[in-house]
């Protein structure tokens, strides 16, 4: 009885390795040449998180997230240096864990989302170093102001998702001087800067 | 001293009352103004808002008891009013209160959108009922209107009664002085 299922499931599972084998040669020979491929973050899945963090009088760090953001980017193996990610940042999604202190950054003192609705951030080059880190260079527009910055970008990961999509993720830091954005609040001589520390996942289109 | 209310003037539970509130708003009004400008190392940028709340939530128990006082007792009625005057004096006194709940339950809902208490004077504290996403937004608009709103009406009628006081030979001023 053992004998004969072993002998079962062999068979059976040549029979689909030829059928996967067979597949695959239709999906090889159906794909375009490699090249970029345009993707989508993965905002809906909540596979991409934009945070920071500002250090509070020095003694710990206050860490944050824009809850709802959308972007795109467009990336080939083959040739990193030709990537461009485009990001638009619902400012107000600001969240901080603090509906009161929300408020306050949402307003003039801060954000001032009313007049400032969106956040933006597009690429402008991208230099690889050639093991998986690159630095993105951007046009990046917050408050009105719009200032290029540098993001220390990584390569995480990529390839088949288990669904049927295709994927790749980096993440990515930078840091701003809340003034250069028009932020003039005093929060202290340890806080003049923001950290962003940034995840993305791309599901391809 | 009479206590309840009579056709004539206001008892001493409404004066008790009438000006601890009057107090209270104006010194609340006060506080909002002067601590939403503070500089974030003051050392009143915690302990200003603290009283805020505080009080505010303590005026919200007072108005509920002035309300319930004003149920139960009869209103004195102003002989010395003319027709448009008692129409107008009857406006502003039934706007205030809920204009004032309206000021008070939204300074609530800023501090309790996202499910936090609030503590009063450490003695107790007020758990939060309502947590909804850019809540302390909306809460925020209408408590900084209805507070221009109160004060607007405030001014209104403490400048009738300043006119009753010294233009009109009546008693209607001293109905709750």
């Amino acid at each position: 009885m053992a004998c004969y299922s072993i002998y079962f499931a062999k068979g059976y599972t040549h029979m689909i390795a030829r059928m996967v084998s067979l597949g695959l040669a239709a999906l090889v020979a159906a794909s375009p040449p490699v090249s970029a491929a345009d993707y989508d973050i993965d905002t809906k899945g909540a596979h991409a998180s934009i945070n920071f963090r500002i250090p509070h009088l020095g003694f710990s760090w206050l860490v944050g997230r824009f809850d709802t953001f959308s972007g795109t980017f467009s990336y080939d193996e083959k040739n990193p240096s030709a990537a461009k990610v485009a990001v638009e940042i619902d400012a107000a999604s600001i969240n901080s864990n603090h509906a009161e202190r929300d408020k306050h950054l949402r307003a003039v003192d801060f954000l001032d989302v009313a007049q400032f609705p969106k956040a933006t951030f597009v690429s402008t080059s991208v230099t690889p170093d050639g093991a998986g880190k690159a630095k993105i260079v951007g046009d990046f527009t917050l408050r009105g102001v719009t200032k290029p910055i540098t993001i220390d970008a990584v390569f995480v990961g990529g390839g088949d998702d288990p669904w049927g999509g295709y994927r790749q993720g980096f993440a990515g830091k930078t840091k701003l001087v809340l003034a250069d954005f028009g932020i003039l609040k005093e929060l202290g001589p340890a806080s003049k800067d923001v950290e962003l520390d940034l995840h993305v996942e791309g599901i391809r289109k | 001293m009479v206590i309840r209310d009579t056709r004539e003037r206001y008892g001493a539970v409404s004066r008790v009352l009438h000006w601890s509130m009057a107090l209270a708003v104006f010194a609340l009004f006060g506080l909002g103004w002067w601590m939403v400008g503070l500089d974030y190392y003051s050392p009143y940028y915690r302990s200003a808002p603290d009283l805020h709340r505080s009080v505010g939530l303590l005026v919200l128990f007072v108005l509920g008891l002035r309300i319930a006082w004003r149920l139960v007792n009869v209103k004195p009625d102003g002989d010395d009013l003319t027709p448009t005057e008692r129409r107008a004096s009857r406006i502003v006194h039934v706007a205030f209160y809920p204009l004032l709940v309206i000021l008070m339950v939204s300074g609530y809902f800023i501090s309790t959108a996202d499910g936090r208490a609030i503590d009063v004077f450490g003695w107790f504290s007020v758990p939060a009922l309502v947590v909804a996403p850019r809540l302390e937004d909306a809460a925020g608009l209408v408590h900084e209107w209805t507070a221009y709103a109160v004060m607007a009406l405030a001014g209104l009628h403490s400048a009738a009664a300043l006119k009753h006081r010294f233009w009109d030979s009546g008693a209607t001023h001293r109905r709750m002085w």
